[in-house]
């Protein structure tokens, strides 16, 4: 299969739902020939948080500068499921970080696309190592508290948690202490697209009802169809609010997704969480991707 | 070569906690992370001094260490401290990932090491933490010998850039290291000249060395003290050295047997020179309640079984049970 990778990538500012939803439809094709060429990785969850991905690094959420990937003043996201990280480079590849082409390594010997984000590889943009589920939400916490308590910066912080990922107890002790330190420039997104590897969320490990736990954790708690790009810079809009106005309060945004959105067979189906597909599936994906 | 006497008894927790204050007037990007039990492992020190740089976690050791990650990727130099048990092992994927994998410049403090701890029994007294840290890429491991080596090392870690842990003890120690005793990181120093045997040690078992030594010396034996507080990085040079001219080593720390200092010496003389070695520690047990120095008499962590360990290591080099000699036993030979 002859995969290629665009040389498009697309600013970071304000844009409409529209133009957020070519954006996102160009990083699921890139996920999709990411993977059909590394033979193995994670299709469902990246499909699934295009959407976010595409309004936090080129709707003008959050700030950055492709060619100055440490600039001071940056906002930082931190992934703290790890195994999503195809999304994360298709995402920052397309917004200018890095060449496109080099999206054609991912998991391959040497590159900087590691299989979980690798930070010793000095891919720009990646701020942290992740994988070992549950660290990368405290990571964020403890740089949010850097940038609020001891900085004093109006630098905000943002973590990307699964759902399943709700299971890991670490992540709790990190929720508690986002709130008992009042980081209201702290936004955590939960993909909550109610799959992990064994089958659904409740038959594994219960983990509902997730935006009453956020709100008793102290969040300032917002549910969003996590594929609705209204719903998604809405709710990114009021977390930047909550901390212009300085509330006190951490921001959750429960984002309900479908895994594999945007490619038929892999819509909803817990049996894409850890799987690339062939190139028959990719031509396919591709297809319906257009 | 400075002759070392007793100055007195002091915990090593002391010299953390005092050298976090230092750091803390030497650096304003030092923060310190609270565990709950500040007061014991003296991080309450740095709580009074500079209350608007440390943070409350709570007990959360998983998250306080993840915490300290992201602090030391936003260019703070972090301190989290606890009970070794908790802050070494518990946390162990934190430290691997966040800290280690991160390269970020984490510093960790464990305290109440070893059976030492005393009557809170074997929850509390870490015994396998050494054996852990030292195989974790980037990672600086510390186990001063006394309370004015532990200050230096705790320094010294604040000091450079990279994960690093230190390990120290609840009860009182024999001081004996003065300002004029070297410290540095990646070196062990040998505190009395010998060559008849090597007693390796690290923390408290380093002083019971030296008491050894004066027992041997009736004897007629020279046994050469070398004080390795540097775990990793480890002085390869100082203990092939020894073993070269001691040609028989015994290894004591208050840790396992398994995998900790002695791991650590037996693996560079395996592969550099190798000569009989024997190993004073916890045997493959947990400890218990107690006081101190009955369990540390019961354990067998005291000058007696190190007495004892060098009779048998230097029998063993005698027997020629293994081939490599010392230099001057082969000169002889040759001459």
């Amino acid at each position: 299969m002859n995969v290629e990778f665009s040389d498009i990538s697309f600013e970071n500012r304000r844009r409409t739902p529209q133009e957020l939803t070519e954006i996102a439809t160009e990083i699921r094709r890139d996920i999709m020939k990411m993977l059909v060429l590394a033979k193995s990785g994670h299709s469902g969850g990246p499909l699934g948080s295009s959407d976010i991905f595409a309004a936090l690094y080129m709707g003008g959420v959050m700030r950055h500068h492709k060619n100055d990937p440490h600039w001071e003043g940056r906002d930082r996201f931190v992934l703290s499921a790890g195994h999503m990280c195809p999304v994360q480079y298709a995402t920052m590849a397309n917004a200018g970080f890095f060449p496109k082409q080099e999206l054609s390594t991912l998991r391959k010997y040497n590159t900087r696309l590691q299989g979980h984000p690798g930070r010793d590889m000095g891919l720009p943009g990646i701020e942290t190592s992740s994988g070992s589920l549950g660290q990368g939400i405290s990571i964020a916490v403890g740089m949010a508290m850097s940038d609020k308590l001891l900085d004093k910066s109006d630098r905000r912080v943002f973590s990307l948690t699964g759902d399943g990922e709700l299971q890991e107890g670490s992540v709790w002790e990190a929720a508690m202490s986002a709130a008992h330190f009042g980081l209201d420039n702290f936004c955590w997104i939960i993909d909550n697209n109610d799959c992990q590897i064994d089958g659904r969320i409740r038959e594994v490990m219960n983990v509902y009802p997730i935006d009453k736990k956020c709100e008793a954790f102290g969040f300032e708690t917002i549910v969003i169809d996590g594929h609705n790009f209204d719903e998604i810079m809405g709710a990114f809009d009021k977390f930047i609010e909550n901390n212009k106005n300085g509330i006190g309060k951490p921001t959750a945004i429960v984002a309900k997704t479908y895994m594999g959105r945007g490619v038929s067979f892999m819509e909803d189906n817990f049996k894409w969480h850890g799987n690339p597909p062939n190139e028959q599936q990719a031509e396919q994906a591709l297809g319906e991707l257009a | 070569m400075e002759e070392y006497t007793l100055l007195g008894s002091k915990p090593t927790r002391h010299g953390f906690g005092e050298a976090l204050v230092v750091l803390g007037e030497r650096n304003e990007n030092v923060v310190v992370l609270g565990g709950d039990i500040t007061g014991s492992v003296m991080t309450s020190l740095f709580k009074e001094k500079f209350p608007e740089r440390f943070f409350s976690i709570g007990i959360a050791e998983q998250n306080a260490t993840t915490i300290a990650a992201g602090l030391a990727l936003s260019g703070k130099v972090p301190f989290f401290a606890s009970y070794g048990a908790f802050c070494a092992l518990r946390n162990a994927d934190q430290i691997r990932i966040s800290c280690c994998y991160n390269e970020a410049n984490v510093k960790i403090g464990g305290g109440h090491a070893g059976i030492s701890v005393g009557p809170d029994g074997a929850t509390h007294q870490v015994l396998e933490e050494v054996a852990y840290l030292r195989t974790l890429p980037h990672m600086t491991m510390l186990v001063p010998c006394d309370y004015l080596e532990a200050k230096k090392a705790t320094i010294a870690m604040g000091e450079m850039v990279g994960p690093a842990y230190i390990r120290f003890g609840r009860s009182p120690v024999p001081l004996y290291t003065t300002d004029a005793t070297p410290f540095e990181i990646g070196k062990a120093h040998v505190l009395r000249e010998g060559n008849d045997v090597a007693l390796i040690a690290c923390g408290a078992l380093v002083w019971e060395c030296l008491l050894a030594a004066q027992e041997l010396a009736k004897k007629g034996i020279q046994a050469r003290v070398i004080n390795n507080p540097s775990i990793k990085p480890f002085d390869v040079e100082t203990t092939v050295t020894a073993a070269r001219e001691c040609g028989a080593i015994v290894t004591a720390e208050e840790h396992q047997v398994h995998g900790g200092l002695g791991g650590a010496v037996a693996e560079v003389i395996a592969k550099n020179a190798p000569v009989p070695i024997e190993f004073v520690g916890v045997k493959d047990s947990f400890g218990g309640s107690g006081d101190p120095d009955e369990l540390m008499i019961k354990f067998g962590l005291t000058w007696k079984e190190i007495y004892a360990s060098a009779l048998k290591a230097i029998e063993r080099r005698d027997k020629g049970s293994v081939g490599f000699r010392r230099v001057k036993d082969v000169e002889r030979y040759i001459g």
